[in-house]
């Protein structure tokens, strides 16, 4: 039940860009196309897992040497460092992912939603539905469950802004202006989740 | 004009990191629930930018260029952790608020973007001069921002009551006031620039 | 100066370079700020406790937490030794700002004595007026309502516990149609009152 839980909170009623605004920058810039959109959730989703279990176990370790403060700078590294090698192992093993993953694999260490979860469930701040702390498992949980969230707002997001390129605008709203409405009209519409858990 | 005041003018108008460049999203969507949070989100930043510009600046010739990108987020990621143990000593309060916020400048496109586009090729005077105008840039917009949904939203601007915070419209406190707010501040910043 | 060629003795180096004096340079700033933000942790935790004590020497400050609407609620709630309410603090939540986060004060107006928990006498039972109590929620906020008034109920159990007394019927009690204020193990720090 509270694996259920964890699931429907990340994707729907925290979903971490249209409520948390985290990863507001690839959710305005990769989402013109709902085939772009899809690679990208994707490149997420596998770097946000990765990321999540190594620097829970990291943190560990921080704990251990108190050495706590050096969290942002060492989590930050250990994502770019973490990027790299996917990209390198990928590109190695299989050049059909990394044909569809490899464009968006260097936009991701700056997506603060990587490192956003990371601290979270490292120091176990987030909104867990039961006022449990992380462990490995929960933790590994929650980061895939709000990766699927974002991809899920990303591609609903990209439908409606391929929709949205057939009409005329005034030249104004054109662009971000237009994108951002777009999105806190969807922000309202996930809020009706809240509550739910 | 000279040059020092273009290069400091150019991120508070020209290339107005909010308005013009469109980074530093998150933050600005998030923090912007009142006109003090948004100041003091965008004063963090504007530490870091200027920090982190001048420190670049006076390293560029010693970094080579293919570990360029790794050692800007080293620099970048000390002085935000610096902002973090600082602000936890003497600013509790704001620094409970922000929260995450603060530990993700490190990913702030705009400190990392202005390194890379202005400090790594330009000299120490004028990076910190950038930062400065680019910090102000982001500070203002943020501020601005966070006034308009607090007005609107709690009828208050700095804790200030204008209007009975009843007729409120909440919305533009939470998530989907965010994104609505900005949408029509940029609408209006296009209208005019057009102009 | 030239700038650096990118060799591999190079790159190691100005790289490797970089993160000590980072390092360094943190541990320094580290050393010189944490006597200070223990202080700052320790000074908001007296100072919360003397304000949900209202001056009262021999008060208990018991600190509980909660299931809110929107995460972990973390409430300090000040008792007279009869268990009268002397007052409460907020110390941690995430409820939607401009609803839930209201409980902040909502319940501590002395001049609405159907929202007031102030100086009533604690039982362990506050409900709000949805669920057969007495005391009006927050307007749009019910469940929010529902799990500040829970973790007063669950001070006062911790209150009389550490008084030695038991309350009666109160597991009975504390059933509440709602999921998200079901009793729960109650993490509890227990703090002498400051000037006891």
């Amino acid at each position: 039940m509270l694996y259920f839980l964890i699931f429907i909170s990340a994707i729907f009623v925290n979903n971490i860009v249209l409520s948390q605004f985290l990863g507001i920058c690839p959710f305005l810039g990769v989402s013109k196309k709902i085939d772009t959109a899809l690679g990208m959730g994707a490149a997420v989703t596998f770097v946000l897992v990765l990321a999540t279990v190594v620097t829970y176990l990291l943190q560990k370790l921080l704990i251990v040497w108190h050495i706590e403060f050096l969290q942002t700078i060492l989590f930050i590294l250990v994502i770019a460092a973490l990027v790299q090698m996917i990209e390198i192992i990928l590109k190695k093993i299989s050049p059909s992912l990394y044909e569809a993953l490899g464009v968006f694999l260097p936009l991701i260490t700056t997506n603060c939603c990587i490192l956003g979860v990371a601290i979270l469930v490292a120091n176990g701040t987030n909104k867990l539905p039961v006022g449990l702390d992380h462990n490995l498992l929960t933790g590994t949980l929650f980061a895939f469950a709000t990766a699927i969230g974002f991809a899920l707002a990303l591609v609903i997001f990209a439908g409606i802004r391929e929709q949205l390129s057939m009409y005329k605008l005034p030249k104004a709203m054109e662009g971000t202006p237009i994108a951002l409405l777009t999105a806190g009209l969807l922000a309202m519409a996930f809020m009706g989740f809240s509550g739910v858990v | 004009m000279n040059k020092e005041t273009k290069v400091l003018l150019n991120g508070i108008l020209k290339e107005n990191p909010t308005f013009g460049l469109v980074l530093g999203m998150c933050p600005t969507l998030a923090t912007t629930t009142s006109a003090i949070n948004g100041m003091s989100m965008g004063l963090a930043t504007l530490f870091v930018l200027v920090c982190s510009n001048v420190v670049i600046s006076l390293l560029k010739n010693l970094i080579p260029d293919k570990v360029r990108i790794p050692s800007f987020i080293v620099v970048i990621a000390t002085f935000v952790t610096m902002v973090q143990l600082l602000m936890q000593a003497y600013l509790p309060t704001i620094y409970e608020t922000l929260g995450l916020f603060i530990p993700l400048i490190v990913v702030n496109c705009i400190v990392l973007g202005r390194a890379e586009a202005f400090a790594a090729k330009n000299s120490v005077g004028l990076s910190a001069l950038d930062g400065i105008g680019m910090g102000l840039g982001f500070t203002l917009a943020l501020t601005i921002l966070g006034a308009i949904r607090e007005f609107l939203g709690t009828g208050a601007v700095f804790g200030l009551h204008i209007y009975p915070e009843n007729y409120g419209a909440l919305l533009f406190v939470l998530a989907p006031g965010a994104f609505i707010c900005l949408g029509y501040v940029m609408a209006i910043m296009n209208k005019i620039q057009n102009k | 100066m030239a700038k650096l060629v990118s060799s591999f003795k190079n790159m190691a180096l100005s790289l490797t370079v970089i993160t000590l004096v980072a390092a360094a340079a943190l541990a320094g700033i580290y050393m010189l700020t944490q006597a200070r933000i223990e202080k700052q942790k320790r000074d908001a935790e007296t100072a919360a406790q003397q304000a949900v004590l209202n001056g009262d020497a021999n008060g208990k400050a018991i600190k509980v937490s909660v299931d809110g609407f929107g995460g972990k609620m973390i409430v300090m709630v000040g008792f007279a030794q009869d268990g009268t309410i002397l007052g409460y603090k907020i110390l941690e939540h995430q409820e939607t700002p401009g609803l839930g986060d209201k409980a902040t004060w909502w319940f501590k107006q002395e001049d609405k004595p159907n929202q007031n928990i102030i100086g009533r006498k604690a039982n362990g039972q506050f409900r709000v007026s949805k669920d057969g109590g007495d005391i009006d929620a927050i307007t749009a906020a019910t469940i929010s309502s529902r799990a500040f008034l829970k973790s007063i109920n669950d001070a006062y159990v911790d209150f009389m516990a550490q008084q030695g007394e038991e309350v009666e019927g109160w597991a009975g009690a504390s059933i509440v149609e709602s999921g998200v204020a079901e009793p729960d193990s109650t993490e509890v720090a227990e703090m002498e009152a400051v000037n006891e």
